[in-house]
């Protein structure tokens, strides 16, 4: 990374304001002015990205950047705590910008109100001196790294699932990229996503405070960063290890004889088409109103719920449980004469069981389209969705 | 020795966390695994019997990559850990639309 240049000096309010920094000789005046003229661009004001930001204000960084163009929605505040009970329904940019400037208004934020793409990122990417990867799917997460390869930008990495997180410090001018650790992502389907698995609140503080503070490390030029080496977080037994990560000479993005030389298509690398429908349009479906009336009309339907046990607690419409991975072995439990409705939560998984049982002989099966989130849509809204 | 297992892939390990195989090599304890986890496999290997490119495999600290591969030879004091890519998130990508059940 280029040496920051320090800012010129710090107002008596600064002084006063960031004297924990100043009288530490790990920070002084000399660190507090090198963080004024830092500019750190942060993708995501999600779930990583609020911690980051939030603690980056506070150290004083002089100019934030933030890219999101993402609408502050309800089960966002289990974890983003830059955003309030109030921002729901506002834009993550604009809530992030009004939290930021409240805990520290000699911050210049500059916003992003875009999605990042490779025909923005490098122009994005010029301004700013280290970028923290705050992102939460494969495409953007090779699109940032390369950007930050053909730019020269430090790239603080930080990703999370369910308890467990990783963080490092990728693309620095001698250490490692993320292509040296991965060269290519997994097929979609194959890692579930947050969404689907869950994230224990807590863990995007953890490992976003880790990012923040591994910039700001960065920007001091003090302490040890995380330049080659992955640090693993488990909350749930609370381990912390670490593992070496090494440059490869190969790699195609910062080897010797690098192949990226532009960004690309992400999606079509991480092998998504982006126009795919989700469920194949062959399953026979069954709208939720529909359901409801044969129900009422005394129909004999028997409802199969391929959900998890846990999300069986949270609401059901009283079906029979057989989870989706234990269906092979509990299909037998079914009695294919009879007429059988299967949902799940959003009618994706239970598509899936519907394939699986029409190729194992049941003739009288039909998926819930949209699953339980439909029917308490169009038919029951006391059904809690979740 | 212990092989720690990922998050993401606990549910195709009978859920637990780490699991303990006597092995002479990475290669073995890996296939020792798979055989005790048969699930486990297609997340690990290829159908041509690879190691997938986004699980890397560290022997304690290192990466096989960089030591002698599967042929890497392994003591019971050694660790293994599987360590896969994770985006978290949203279901822009790795979505439940295509998982696999």
């Amino acid at each position: 990374m280029a040496s920051i240049i320090q800012a010129a000096s710090l107002s008596n309010d600064e002084v006063l304001r960031y004297s924990r920094h100043l009288i530490m000789p790990e920070v002084g005046m000399e660190g507090q002015l090198k963080l004024k003229a830092a500019k750190v661009l942060c993708i995501g004001a999600g779930g990583l990205g609020s911690p980051l930001a939030l603690y980056l204000a506070a150290a004083g960084v002089g100019t934030l950047g933030v890219v999101d163009f993402d609408v502050v929605d309800y089960t966002n505040l289990q974890r983003q705590v830059i955003h309030t009970t109030a921002d729901v329904g506002r834009k993550k940019l604009d809530s992030a910008a009004e939290t930021v400037k409240a805990i520290n208004p000699f911050v210049q934020l500059r916003p992003f109100e875009t999605r990042l793409t490779s025909e923005n990122a490098l122009d994005i990417f010029r301004d700013f001196d280290l970028i923290v990867d705050g992102t939460d799917n494969f495409p953007t997460r090779y699109l940032v790294n390369d950007a930050c390869v053909l730019t020269g930008k430090p790239n603080v990495y930080g990703s999370i699932f369910r308890f467990e997180g990783q963080v490092s410090v990728f693309a620095t001018k001698d250490g490692p990229c993320y292509r040296c650790l991965y060269p290519e992502p997994p097929p979609p389907g194959l890692v579930p996503s947050c969404a689907e698995g869950g994230v224990l609140g807590i863990l995007p503080g953890l490992v976003g405070v880790m990012q923040a503070t591994e910039a700001i490390k960065l920007i001091l030029g003090k302490g040890e960063p995380l330049i080659g080496r992955l640090l693993l977080v488990d909350a749930l037994g609370m381990r912390f290890r670490e593992l070496k990560l090494r440059k490869n000479p190969d790699c195609p993005a910062c080897g010797q004889h690098p192949t990226v030389t532009r960004l690309i298509d992400y999606n079509e690398f991480c092998g998504i088409r982006g126009e795919e429908k989700p469920v194949a349009s062959n399953v026979p479906e069954i709208q939720p109103e529909e359901l409801k009336a044969k129900l009422d009309a005394g129909e004999d339907i028997f409802i199969l719920d391929v959900r998890e046990p846990h999300e069986y607690q949270i609401c059901n419409l009283h079906g029979y449980l057989i989870p989706l991975g234990e269906l092979p072995q509990r299909a037998h439990e079914l009695d294919s004469s009879r007429e059988i409705v299967a949902h799940c939560r959003s009618g994706v998984r239970s598509a899936k069981a519907v394939t699986f049982l029409q190729q194992a002989g049941f003739r009288k099966v039909k998926n819930l389209a949209g699953g339980i989130l439909a029917w308490s849509d169009k038919v029951d809204p006391s059904v809690p969705k979740y | 020795m212990k092989i720690h297992i990922p998050t993401p892939l606990r549910q195709y390990a009978g859920k637990k966390d780490t699991i303990e195989v006597q092995a002479g090599s990475v290669g073995d304890a890996l296939f020792a695994l798979t055989t005790i986890y048969p699930d486990l496999r297609r997340h690990l290997y290829t159908d041509e019997g690879k190691l997938r490119a986004f699980v890397n495999v560290y022997l304690n600290d290192e990466d096989i990559r960089y030591l002698l591969k599967e042929s890497t030879p392994v003591n019971e004091n050694d660790s293994l850990s599987i360590v896969p890519s994770i985006a978290g998130g949203s279901c822009a990508c790795c979505c439940a639309c295509r998982m696999n059940a």
